[in-house]
């Protein structure tokens, strides 16, 4: 209980940290990004005094003391304000965040969990057969493409599939002659559109997986009980999956945000070149706009979903290891 | 905890007297290393990089101002890789470019690792409320998503250069080695030589730096690797979303111009590829010498 009452508590200080930093950082830097940004607005059309208030809580302008702003700031933010888009301007950040987040959220998290089942597979496989032809050529090779950038991969996929090949389509999330609906036709459009992002996430990440498991169950299989069982006469299958690979699974259980972390900032520039319509496409939109309340805004969301997967997983490593449940070894 | 024995502890006894150790120990761990055919492999395409780094400009066929040449240009015998849409030399950006990039890497990383010892050690070697303390800063960083929160950082910056990708790089990637180093420094203070040496009334610096960290050399190495290579992508990423500076010649920058300027649709696939398959191999190279130092230094991995 002790162990499942300190992950919630360093879950709510990881996100107040997010929240703070959003709230410091403008404030740290030099030059103000707040003043460049009100005179950009001014340039725009007039805006109202409550807009401009709003604006400058967001980006800083100094009204009041630093508590008080900070305190409007934290309220603001548990409401959902998140003030105005500069660069889809007059819509609110966090409608624009909304049309964004499901896109990246599905197809990011589906394909993660799809290249970690199988890299960690093919990671057993490879361990079990240290060696051999399988494992040598993995290593080799998977090594060499977990090193690719993300973005890096979805240029070349463009130019191949879409370019030469021409069969897929290489920019948006989903035919321009269709607007998002529940039918066929759209969901077609759209996982059409999502195999080449797919491909890259999967291609990219599918390394780290299969190497970390195969390190990890080459260390478990050195242990004590694997002999044990080898001299049991356990059958091969029992001993390598129900034996080594679940006790090797438990270090990569506890690396979840950092892998999850990696995955989620390449699948954010991979979908800036294939101008998919997800969370990493409006980051670089905000970047190129200067557009600060939307990209503190991106930040806290991606932030908040990656410590809440991480803070899932925290939870299955606890039922998955008694041993941190009883407060004994880490 | 696996224990990672220091190299040459399997034939002597750790308490013999440290010098000698040291000397005889670093020609004897390159060897071993050498002997790895993974690692082998990494310290070629290491050299090659760095080889191009070095005279790169040097063996350039063209000058890196020249931007004379016909505008986006598919690969050709005049211009092996193309040109781009400015009309320079495509191959003579990417040699110019290894500069900056394995620049910008391995101070990056040289920063992070120092960063990473400094906390990691301190943490492990004092322990009790400023272990608390350290830790817990080491466990927020490590799971806040590292790309974003440098994107965040980064365009706060009133300005972009390398200077700034150093600095953004060197905060928010310290703390996986960080959290690593202190780990190894924790099963360290438990062995017999530092608890003599704390009796002898040495200095903590003194035992941290001159009595754990000759043992800790090749865990602090690969923790060097990693972070470079963490640093190389990061470096690529940031610079293809713009935050660098467009107008130095890097492999990042290199692609985002490649990128902006669409040569992905006008066929220019040497563009594209040749600064990617760069930053990849660089990465790569990097990774398998922390294989092989990895297979030197732990046991179990041995035998490869």
């Amino acid at each position: 209980m002790k162990y499942f009452m300190r992950k919630i508590v360093f879950f709510i200080v990881t996100i107040w940290i997010a929240i703070t930093l959003n709230f410091i950082l403008p404030r740290l830097m030099p030059g103000n990004p707040a003043q460049a940004m009100m005179s950009k607005f001014a340039q725009q059309g007039a805006i109202t005094p409550s807009q401009e208030h709003a604006l400058a809580l967001m980006l800083g302008m100094p009204t009041g003391s630093l508590w008080t702003q900070y305190w409007q700031y934290l309220l603001h933010v548990c409401e959902g304000n998140f003030g105005v888009s500069y660069s889809f301007y007059p819509v609110k950040v966090i409608t624009v965040i909304a049309g964004a987040l499901p896109w990246t959220l599905t197809l990011v998290g589906l394909v993660t969990i799809i290249q970690f089942v199988v890299g960690t597979l093919l990671g057993v496989y490879a361990a079990w057969h240290r060696g051999r032809k399988f494992d040598s050529v993995a290593t080799v090779l998977f090594s060499f493409t977990s090193a690719f950038p993300y973005f890096w991969i979805a240029l070349l996929f463009i130019y191949l599939f879409g370019y030469i090949l021409n069969w897929f389509p290489i920019s948006g999330g989903y035919s321009g002659s269709l607007s998002p609906a529940l039918n066929w036709s759209f969901v077609g459009s759209a996982l059409y559109h999502s195999i080449l992002p797919a491909l890259t996430i999967f291609i990219t990440g599918i390394g780290g997986s299969l190497l970390s498991m195969r390190n990890n169950m080459i260390n478990t299989l050195g242990e004590d009980y694997i002999l044990l069982g080898r001299a049991e006469g356990l059958s091969e299958t029992v001993i390598s999956i129900r034996y080594a690979a679940r006790n090797a699974l438990l270090p990569i259980v506890t690396n979840f945000a950092m892998t999850l972390g990696m995955v989620v900032g390449g699948s954010l520039l991979m979908e800036t070149v294939f101008a998919y319509p997800g969370m990493g496409y409006l980051l670089s939109t905000a970047l190129s706009n200067q557009d600060y309340p939307l990209l503190q805004a991106l930040f806290l969301f991606i932030t908040v979903s990656v410590l809440l997967a991480n803070f899932a997983a925290d939870i299955v490593y606890g039922f998955l290891d008694p041993r941190v449940r009883r407060g004994g070894a880490r | 905890m696996v224990d990672k024995p220091s190299l040459t502890s399997h034939h002597e006894d750790s308490t013999s007297v440290q010098l000698t150790e040291k000397v005889r120990k670093n020609p004897h761990f390159l060897s071993l290393l050498w002997a790895n055919p993974k690692a082998r492999i990494g310290i070629i395409m290491l050299c090659f990089f760095f080889a191009m780094a070095i005279f790169g400009p040097f063996v350039a066929p063209y000058s890196l101002a020249d931007t004379n040449f016909p505008t986006s240009q598919t690969p050709s015998i005049v211009h092996w890789l193309g040109t781009t849409q400015s009309g320079q030399d495509v191959l003579t950006e990417l040699l110019y470019g290894a500069r900056i990039s394995l620049f910008v890497g391995f101070v990056a990383g040289a920063i992070v690792i120092l960063i990473a010892m400094f906390v990691g050690f301190v943490a492990g070697y004092f322990g009790g409320w400023i272990d608390d303390m350290l830790s817990l800063l080491m466990n927020v960083i490590l799971v806040l998503p590292g790309l974003p929160l440098m994107i965040l950082i980064a365009a706060y910056m009133p300005s972009h250069g390398i200077g700034e990708i150093i600095l953004v790089m060197s905060i928010t990637g310290w703390a996986f080695g960080g959290r690593s180093l202190r780990a190894q420094m924790l099963t360290m203070v438990q062995q017999d030589y530092v608890i003599a040496a704390k009796f002898a009334g040495e200095r903590p610096l003194r035992i941290i730096f001159y009595e754990i960290l000759p043992n800790m050399l090749s865990y602090i190495v690969a923790n060097f690797f990693g972070a470079v290579v963490g640093a190389v992508l990061a470096e690529a990423g940031l610079e293809f979303l713009g935050l660098g500076n467009p107008s130095i010649t890097s492999w990042g920058t290199m692609i985002y111009w490649a990128q902006s300027s669409d040569a992905m649709l006008s066929g220019q696939w040497a563009w594209i590829l040749a600064p990617g398959l760069c930053i990849a191999g660089l990465a790569a190279a990097l990774t398998f010498v922390n294989f092989g130092i990895d297979a030197v230094a732990n046991p179990r991995l041995q035998g490869e």
